[in-house]
């Protein structure tokens, strides 16, 4: 089938804002919007630049936004889709060109949740016991591959570019409902501020946007009414 | 003077403050309150009385008991601080920090606490003649 493509264009080098550009592929249905990206750039024209690695769902770095939607385009089928497709960068962030937008911000906010398991006792001889309830109570937000679907498709986050976003509300989800883990005082302090969870407005777009289903908005409404009841 | 920045992250370090939280929690109980006080307002001023039969002896009457001069109290209140914070966060979200937001804030603040002093003084201090 002849796939249609409109795809947002930036070079810093030689534009002055982003522009559109139309490409017309030979595709399989059953093809992804990767792979028609791909032949664009392997076929039609070498310049055009993203971001990909695995290309089965699971690295995260081809998150784009598709028809006005943020999705993986190596997870969407070309079939599934109205034409033009319509691709454009992640919105909210710098674009670095064409596809690739700058995430260092994203990155520090995902670091100032402190993502990793903290406990100060003494190891075990085996391992940190945990029953399959407690594992099952952060399991949803264990499934975050730092894509950045759900950050950049939240308005609060477009209007304030330093709110922690519901990407980094996640990753400290799994560490706070972690039985395991110590440092949950620390990680609600962060998340406890104007630029913390109380920026989310409960749009859901950040649910609607992941990639892989979780539930952010649930999860981000736990956290905050953890910090509710730690304060009552 | 500029907020200290986490080591980790480069980020400001987020102050003690709660403000936010309990701005979020009034939201939810006010919100769930004003649900109930204004339906009951609906149904006793314009159900069961009707805007054609409400006049000042029918304030005077219902201002005698202490419980309706409270439940108005009570509405005017919750109803104002409520909509008064959501004017806040809209402003939060739809202005950049800097002159205009300060300006639209002050307006807000002045405005609705005088609103609020205003309907106060009436329903607290109101004698019949």
């Amino acid at each position: 089938m002849k796939v249609e493509l409109r795809i947002q264009r930036f070079n810093p080098e030689k534009d002055s804002k982003p522009h559109f550009e139309n490409y017309a592929v030979e595709c399989e249905p059953t093809d992804r919007v990767l792979d028609a990206i791909l032949q664009v750039k392997g076929v039609l024209d070498g310049s055009l630049t993203l971001r990909k690695s695995c290309a089965h769902g699971i690295c995260g770095s081809d998150g784009m936004q598709i028809n006005g939607r943020n999705m993986l385009a190596c997870k969407v089928l070309v079939k599934n889709l109205k034409q033009p497709i319509v691709i454009e960068p992640l919105k909210g962030f710098k674009i670095v060109k064409d596809l690739v937008v700058d995430m260092k911000s994203f990155f520090e906010k995902y670091r100032s949740v402190q993502p990793y398991l903290q406990n100060e006792d003494p190891v075990p001889e085996k391992e940190r016991l945990q029953s399959p309830a407690e594992r099952e109570r952060f399991d949803d937000t264990t499934k975050c591959i730092l894509c950045a679907c759900c950050t950049t498709a939240c308005p609060s986050f477009w209007s304030d570019p330093n709110y922690v976003g519901p990407a980094a509300i996640v990753q400290a989800h799994r560490f706070l409902f972690d039985s395991r883990d110590k440092a949950k005082e620390e990680r609600l302090n962060v998340l406890d501020s104007r630029e913390g969870v109380w920026r989310c407005r409960t749009i859901f777009n950040c649910s609607d946007a992941c990639p892989r289903e979780i539930d952010v908005t649930r999860a981000i409404s736990e956290v905050k009414r953890n910090l509710l009841f730690k304060k009552l | 003077m500029s907020q200290p920045l986490d080591y980790r992250s480069g980020r400001p370090v987020p102050t003690e403050n709660s403000f936010e939280l309990f701005a979020w929690f009034f939201m939810r109980v006010s919100g769930v309150l004003l649900l109930l006080l204004a339906i009951g307002h609906l149904v006793i001023m314009h159900l069961i009385n009707s805007i054609d039969n409400i006049n000042y002896q029918f304030v005077v009457e219902r201002w005698k008991t202490p419980f309706w001069r409270a439940y108005d109290g009570l509405l005017l209140f919750l109803a104002l601080i409520h909509g008064m914070n959501g004017i806040r966060t809209i402003l939060d979200d739809y202005l950049r920090p800097g002159g205009w937001r300060v300006f639209w804030m002050s307006v807000l603040y002045t405005t609705g606490f005088i609103i609020l002093f205003a309907g106060f003084l009436t329903i607290f201090t109101f004698q019949p003649q």
